[in-house]
C-alpha cells in the first residue's frame, strides 16, 4: 500500500498537470480566505497563494522547477492579457485624453518618486552599490526592469525577486493608504497602483472597478516607458 | 472566445517581433497591447465578444502573478545578505510611489477640471 503511494506521488508529480491544478486550489483558497477576511487588504489572494505553494514546495522537497513545469501554463497568460489591456483603455479612453495633463503629472512625480527613494535609501542605509543599481527600476514591469539592470551593471536576478515584492507591497498596502489619504477619485488610485507596483497593481485595481483598472494599465505602460529613460540618468548622478 | 483568443495572440506575436527586430525598450506584449488598441480605434468600437473575453481574462490577472511571486520566496537567498536594507527601501518607496502619484493626480484633475470644466 505504502508504496504504491509513494509510486503514484512519484507518477504525479513528475506530471505538470499536478502543479498547474495546485496553483489554481491555492489561489481559489485565497480568494475563500479573502472573502471571509471581509475583504481585508491584508488577506490578500496572491499572498496567501504564494504562502500556500511555497510551504508545500519545502514539504515535499520539490524544486522552483519542477514546480514551473506546471505552473509555466498559468504565467504564459500573462503576455495575452497584457494586450488584453487595451479594451479597458479603449472603453475609457474619453476620460485618459480629458484628464493627459494630471496623468502625465502624477506619472512623471511617481515614477521619479520610485527612483529616487528606492535609490536614495539604499545609499543612505549603505546597500551596495549592485543592490543599488538592481533597486533603481523595481517599479516598471519585470522585463523591462530586468533589462534596465543589467544594462547598467546590477544583477538581474536581484531586480526580478525587487519587481515582484514591490508589486506585492503595493498591492497590500495601497488600498489601505489610498483610502487613509482619502484619495477618492478611482483614476487617480488606479494610476498611483499602476506607476508604484505594476501588473500586481493594476490586478488590484481591477478588483475594485473597470476605469482603475484601465488607468493603472496606463500607468504601468508609461511607468515602464519612462523608468528605462530615467533611471540611467539618475543613476549615474549618484 | 476562441477568436479572441487568436486576436491577443496574433497581437502578442507581432509585438514581440517588432522588439526583435527594431529592438525598443519595452516588451513585445505592451507593444502588443498598442497594437489591438489601435485596431479597436480604428474599428471604432469593441466587438462584444472581445470585450467579453478580455475583461474576464483581467478580471483574473492576480492568479497569472502566482507562479513569478513562488520564485520569489524560492530565490529569497538573492536578497538574504542586505535583507533589512531591501525591505526599508522597498516599503517606503512604493509607500511613497503611491501617495504622491494618487495626490499629483488626483489635486490636479480637480484643479484642471475646475479650470476646463
Amino acid at each position: 500500500m505504502d508504496s504504491t503511494l509513494t509510486e503514484l506521488w512519484v507518477y504525479l508529480a513528475r506530471e505538470p498537470l499536478l502543479h498547474l491544478t495546485l496553483t489554481l486550489l491555492a489561489y481559489l483558497c485565497g480568494v475563500k480566505l479573502h472573502q471571509w477576511s471581509g475583504q481585508s487588504a491584508l488577506a490578500n489572494p496572491v499572498v496567501i497563494a504564494i504562502a500556500l505553494l511555497v510551504g508545500l514546495l519545502i514539504m515535499t522537497e520539490t524544486p522552483y522547477a519542477r514546480y514551473f513545469e506546471g505552473a509555466q501554463f498559468i504565467h504564459f497568460l500573462l503576455g495575452p492579457a497584457t494586450v488584453a489591456l487595451a479594451v479597458p483603455l479603449y472603453q475609457h479612453f474619453g476620460r485618459i485624453r480629458a484628464q493627459l495633463v494630471p496623468i502625465i503629472a502624477g506619472l512623471l512625480a511617481g515614477s521619479l518618486t520610485a527612483i529616487v527613494s528606492a535609490t536614495g535609501l539604499v545609499w543612505l542605509l549603505s546597500g551596495s552599490r549592485e543592490t543599488l543599481v538592481s533597486m533603481a527600476p523595481k517599479s516598471a514591469t519585470t522585463p523591462v526592469a530586468m533589462g534596465i539592470a543589467e544594462q547598467l551593471g546590477g544583477l538581474p536576478a536581484l531586480t526580478a525577486v525587487l519587481v515582484i515584492m514591490t508589486g506585492i507591497i503595493g498591492a497590500v498596502t495601497g488600498p489601505l493608504l489610498l483610502r487613509w489619504l482619502r484619495i477618492d477619485d478611482e483614476a487617480a488610485r488606479g494610476l498611483a497602483l499602476g506607476v508604484a507596483s505594476h501588473g500586481i497593481g493594476t490586478a488590484r485595481a481591477f478588483q475594485s472597478s473597470d476605469l482603475a483598472g484601465a488607468f493603472s494599465g496606463l500607468g504601468m505602460g508609461l511607468n515602464a516607458l519612462l523608468t528605462a529613460l530615467l533611471v540611467p540618468l539618475i543613476v549615474q548622478l549618484i | 472566445m476562441l477568436e479572441s483568443l487568436a486576436l491577443l495572440l496574433v497581437c502578442q506575436l507581432i509585438g514581440e517581433l517588432l522588439v526583435q527586430f527594431v529592438v525598443l525598450p519595452i516588451p513585445g506584449p505592451v507593444l502588443g497591447m498598442v497594437l489591438l488598441f489601435l485596431i479597436l480605434a480604428a474599428r471604432r468600437g469593441i466587438p462584444e465578444r472581445l470585450r467579453h473575453t478580455c475583461l474576464t481574462l483581467l478580471s483574473h490577472l492576480s492568479l497569472l502573478f502566482v507562479p513569478a511571486g513562488v520564485g520569489v520566496v524560492v530565490y529569497f537567498d538573492a536578497i538574504a545578505q542586505e535583507w533589512l536594507v531591501i525591505l526599508v527601501a522597498l516599503v517606503v518607496s512604493t509607500v511613497a510611489t503611491l501617495a504622491v502619484t494618487a495626490f499629483t493626480m488626483s489635486r490636479l484633475a480637480r484643479w484642471w477640471a475646475k479650470r476646463h470644466g
